[in-house]
């Protein structure tokens, strides 16, 4: 299905080695001139920025930075939530032959002052005040970092230190450096090569400390074309930027899709409008983590379980036929005419109003990465008409390796290659790849590097195999592989995902590596759980009491039943717990991409999982919470342990 | 204290209230500073939101009188004290809860409206303008501030009980009060909800383009020493201490009235 009106797409760009990010910036400044390059949503209007009006932001800002000091090669930290001054700096720090380094935005201090001082910073350029609060206190403990420049004036009027500079009063001295030496940017820009290096990438890590991965010009405008060679982008698409900058997906679309094919970007007006404001836009191209696929449906299943009676019917019967057509569409068969037929008023009835309700009425490619979205979603998101993909990749290969094809989307596979590409697998099964994007090495590392870069080739420390279509089946990380009781090899990302599609269910961990049988810990959704109790006349005050009402564990027991019947018997979840929170990135249970730590739970929930191992009908847990200012506060949680198969008697 | 001190804006003198045979206030007077935050505290029941009753006009003392900005409200009707410059929010809240959280505050707007009927209903023109202005106002001065740049669409009904407190806020916010009077801004909230409120309240006071006068009746110490400039203390409807925070911390009277407990004073967050 092809969507998106009158499409123009610029002639790709022939990529040399002395080929730069600015330099592609500049060329597409003069392509598009007074075209809309960026709109930002502020106080309820969209405000569109021209590429001549972006690239006036770009230089000024460059120039700043030159004038206090920044030198080819400096490395430059930035913070903040997606807005335009964010990618603004991080053009400029590029076109100043400087390095951009990410932090994610919810980075807690440490992580701040790890990467900040790992990556020699001499500058960093935040948003407002939280982030102007996290700079200053790892100041002391970062000697390398001299200015701090913010873009958000609130909350910092009585803020008088030395080191703290507007983004407003840079610009003003670029602009003036920009009037006496008109020619300085562009000499600056010229200088530059595609083997110099462009960004520098902290990875999140689901096992040890961030290691920084070195990303050239030539690695991100490659991947930026291959990736267009297979899905072209044209200027007359929109492009919504709602996830972190430092995630590298984000980069790939913002700056290096952007400025080759030209397309607008735009930015939400809140993070907590994103997806609101995703619906105005309906964007053509959109690349997200699965995360928020999920969130959709979820979004989607709760609404379905509120409307009346007629409109539910509606719906499932839609949802039916959407699936038959989506299952054909899979399995590569023709599709009979009267299933066609339904398909046209399901479209028209079901299909359309839910693309639009979703953002995604104009969608043309909708990519997921970062970690596996479950085959329930996917079936989901292709039976509304949308095109999902899967993509593989990793930031050392500049975000993406592997992609599905439009028309050749295989629910347990991530796709073929993208071109100039190649990818193997080793003896041990382990996921290797080799193209222009695959980075330079780590910084400061080269231990790492010699392990991860071995003849060019890229190893990923995923497994996987290559199935007979020449699709990549891969099995998340090495470490994330069970070995269940009968010696067979099970992905629990797998089951993980499945119990992921029932709407109560938020995250899930599933444990059976070498272990007799399979567990599960279960995370509630609390909006929507709570909303099922409330209508239930269920009374709860916290999530740590409704996540142990026994008429919860008993929705949940249903919901892994169902999960269950659709996993090989050794595989299947015996017994799991509610957890009393849920999961969270803060408390270093999830990487910053909402991947689980594993190895960081077993250790935390030791006591949990020794319970779930045992005959107790419910294990005691007990911990303290530090806050972040530094209350501690104590937490005694009893947890029932539910048997799945209970309700059916032993046997 | 002399009595043309040009500082004060607020100049509350003697009122009595009583209901039936129950005093609620009893010569109660306070003087409130241009720019300031004025805290008033005192037990349950000690007469707290009797007094921003009186302030607002809600309820017309038996005695005394109240100056704003040297004018003598007394005899002022609510809608009368509005249009000086007085707004107030209150302890239940009290918004249209089928309305949009963006009508809400734009009803707050509505004494700023020079628009008439006809003119309305024309739109073009003049009306559009000032429509458009107004708008730009609140998205500007008070969405952005309060962050509820989320919700302005949302129906106040449907939100939590949080954020409806802000809204709240908002819509006395756009009447662009010199003064601002809030009832318990904090009850109800969690500790999360009860910190960003506190830096709204701060926001206004100090940010150049509000600078409000804020008079906060509040039963959280934590916030109420934390922010206040001076305090007052009500105890039976009379007036104990008055001061800054730390003075009224060590005054005997009001250890007294708050159980002779000194943490109580501090550990009264529900």
């Amino acid at each position: 299905m092809q969507r998106g009106g009158n499409r123009q797409r610029a002639r790709e760009i022939e990529i040399t080695p002395d080929l730069t990010i600015p330099k592609v910036f500049v060329r597409a400044v003069q392509t598009y001139g007074n075209k809309v390059a960026m709109r930002e949503k502020e106080y309820g209007i969209w405000r569109p920025l021209t590429w001549n009006e972006y690239y006036e932001r770009v230089q000024a800002i460059a120039l700043g930075l030159t004038e206090l000091g920044l030198q080819r090669g400096d490395k430059v930290a930035l913070i903040g939530d997606n807005r335009p001054e964010g990618l603004w700096a991080e053009m400029a720090v590029l076109c100043a032959g400087g390095i951009a380094v990410w932090l994610y935005q919810e980075s807690l201090i440490d992580e701040v002052q790890f990467i900040v001082d790992h990556s020699d910073a001499k500058f960093m350029i935040v948003e407002g005040q939280e982030e102007v609060d996290k700079a200053l206190t790892i100041k002391d403990k970062c000697p390398k970092l001299t200015r701090i420049i913010w873009d958000d004036p609130k909350g910092l009027r009585h803020y008088d230190d030395p080191a703290l500079l507007s983004l407003e009063q840079l610009m003003e001295r670029g602009r003036e450096l920009a009037e006496q030496e008109p020619h300085r940017f562009n000499d600056m820009i010229k200088v530059g090569v595609g083997e110099d290096v462009a960004l520098l990438f902290y990875t999140s890590g689901t096992t040890s400390a961030p290691k920084g991965a070195l990303l050239t010009h030539w690695n991100m405008l490659k991947m930026g074309q291959n990736l267009m060679r297979v899905d072209p982008a044209f200027e007359t698409d929109d492009f919504v930027s709602f996830l972190p900058f430092a995630w590298i997906g984000e980069q790939m679309m913002s700056i290096s899709c952007g400025i080759q094919a030209g397309f607008t970007i735009n930015f939400p007006e809140e993070p907590e409008s994103a997806l609101e404001d995703l619906r105005e836009i309906a964007p053509q191209v959109m690349f997200s983590s699965a995360r928020l696929y999920e969130q959709m449906v979820r979004g989607i299943q709760v609404k379905y379980a509120d409307a009346t009676w007629l409109k539910r019917k509606v719906y499932e019967w839609g949802l039916n036929v959407g699936y038959a057509i989506a299952d054909a569409k899979f399995e590569k068969k023709p599709v009979a005419f009267p299933t066609r037929l339904q398909w046209y008023i399901a479209d028209a009835l079901v299909h359309r109003a839910l693309r639009d309700h979703l953002g995604l009425a104009r969608i043309r490619n909708a990519y997921t990465g970062g970690s596996a979205i479950g085959p329930d979603h996917f079936r989901f998101f292709h039976a509304i008409g949308v095109n999902l993909k899967q993509i593989y990749g990793q930031t050392e290969i500049a975000g993406i390796s592997v992609l599905h094809r439009t028309d050749d989307v295989k629910l347990d596979t991530v796709g073929k290659p993208i071109p100039e590409t190649e990818v193997k697998i080793a003896d041990d099964g382990e996921i290797l790849s080799k193209s222009p994007a695959v980075f330079k090495g780590y910084y400061k590392n080269p231990e790492a590097t010699a392990k991860t870069l071995r003849d060019g080739w890229l190893h990923s420390g995923d497994s996987g195999f290559i199935d007979p279509d020449g699709h990549l089946v891969f099995f998340d990380r090495s470490k994330d592989i069970m070995i269940l009781s009968d010696g067979r090899k099970f992905s629990p990302v797998f089951a993980e995902s499945r119990l992921k599609f029932s709407p109560y269910i938020k995250d899930a961990w599933v444990i059976g590596h070498q272990r007799p049988y399979v567990t599960a810990v279960i995370c509630i959704d609390y909006g929507v759980t709570g909303r099922w109790a409330e209508s239930k006349g269920i009374a709860y005050t916290s999530y740590q009491e409704l996540s142990q009402e026994p008429r919860v564990l008993e929705l949940v027991r249903q919901a892994v039943e169902r999960v269950n019947q659709g996993l090989p018997e050794v595989a299947r979840v015996r017994r799991f717990v509610n957890l009393f929170k849920e999961f969270d990135a803060d408390d270093d249970e999830l990487t910053r991409t909402k991947k689980l730590r594993r190895g960081f739970l077993e250790e935390r929930y030791r006591l949990i999982v020794e319970g779930l191992y045992s005959d107790a009908p419910e294990v005691r847990f007990e911990t303290g919470i530090t806050y972040e200012d530094g209350r501690t506060q104590k937490i005694d949680a009893r947890l029932k342990i539910v048997d799945v198969e209970q309700a059916r008697g032993q046997g | 204290m002399p009595d043309r001190d040009d500082n004060i804006q607020l100049r509350v003198e003697n009122i009595h209230m009583a209901f039936g045979g129950v005093a609620a206030l009893r010569s109660v007077s306070i003087r409130v500073q241009r720019g300031e935050i004025f805290s008033i505290i005192g037990p349950n029941g000690a007469g707290k939101t009797v007094l921003l009753n009186c302030i607002s006009g809600l309820y017309r003392p038996q005695r005394g009188r109240i100056l704003f900005e040297d004018q003598d409200i007394t005899p002022l009707r609510p809608y009368q004290r509005a249009r000086l410059g007085l707004a107030r929010s209150f302890q239940k809240i009290e918004l249209f809860r089928g309305m949009t959280v963006l009508d809400n505050i734009r009803l707050g707007r509505h004494v700023h409206m020079h628009t008439n009927l006809l003119q309305a209903g024309v739109y073009l023109g003049p009306a559009e303008k000032e429509e458009l202005a107004h708008r730009d106002f609140i998205e500007r001065e008070i969405i952005d501030l309060l962050e509820i740049t989320h919700i302005r669409n949302k129906v106040v009904g449907m939100l939590p009980y949080g954020l409806q407190k802000r809204v709240e806020l908002a819509r006395a916010l756009a009447l662009q009060p010199k003064l601002l009077l809030l009832d318990e801004p904090m009850a109800g909230l969690n500790l999360e909800e009860v910190e960003d409120m506190a830096r709204f309240i701060l926001d206004v006071n100090e940010e150049k383009r509000w600078r409000v006068t804020c008079v906060l009746v509040e039963h959280d110490m934590g916030v109420v020493m934390d922010i206040s400039n001076h305090v007052a203390v009500l105890n039976f409807g009379e007036k104990i201490a008055e001061g800054t925070p730390s003075h009224v911390q060590q005054d005997e009277r009001v250890i007294q009235a708050y159980l002779g407990e000194k943490e109580d004073l501090y550990a009264t967050r529900r």
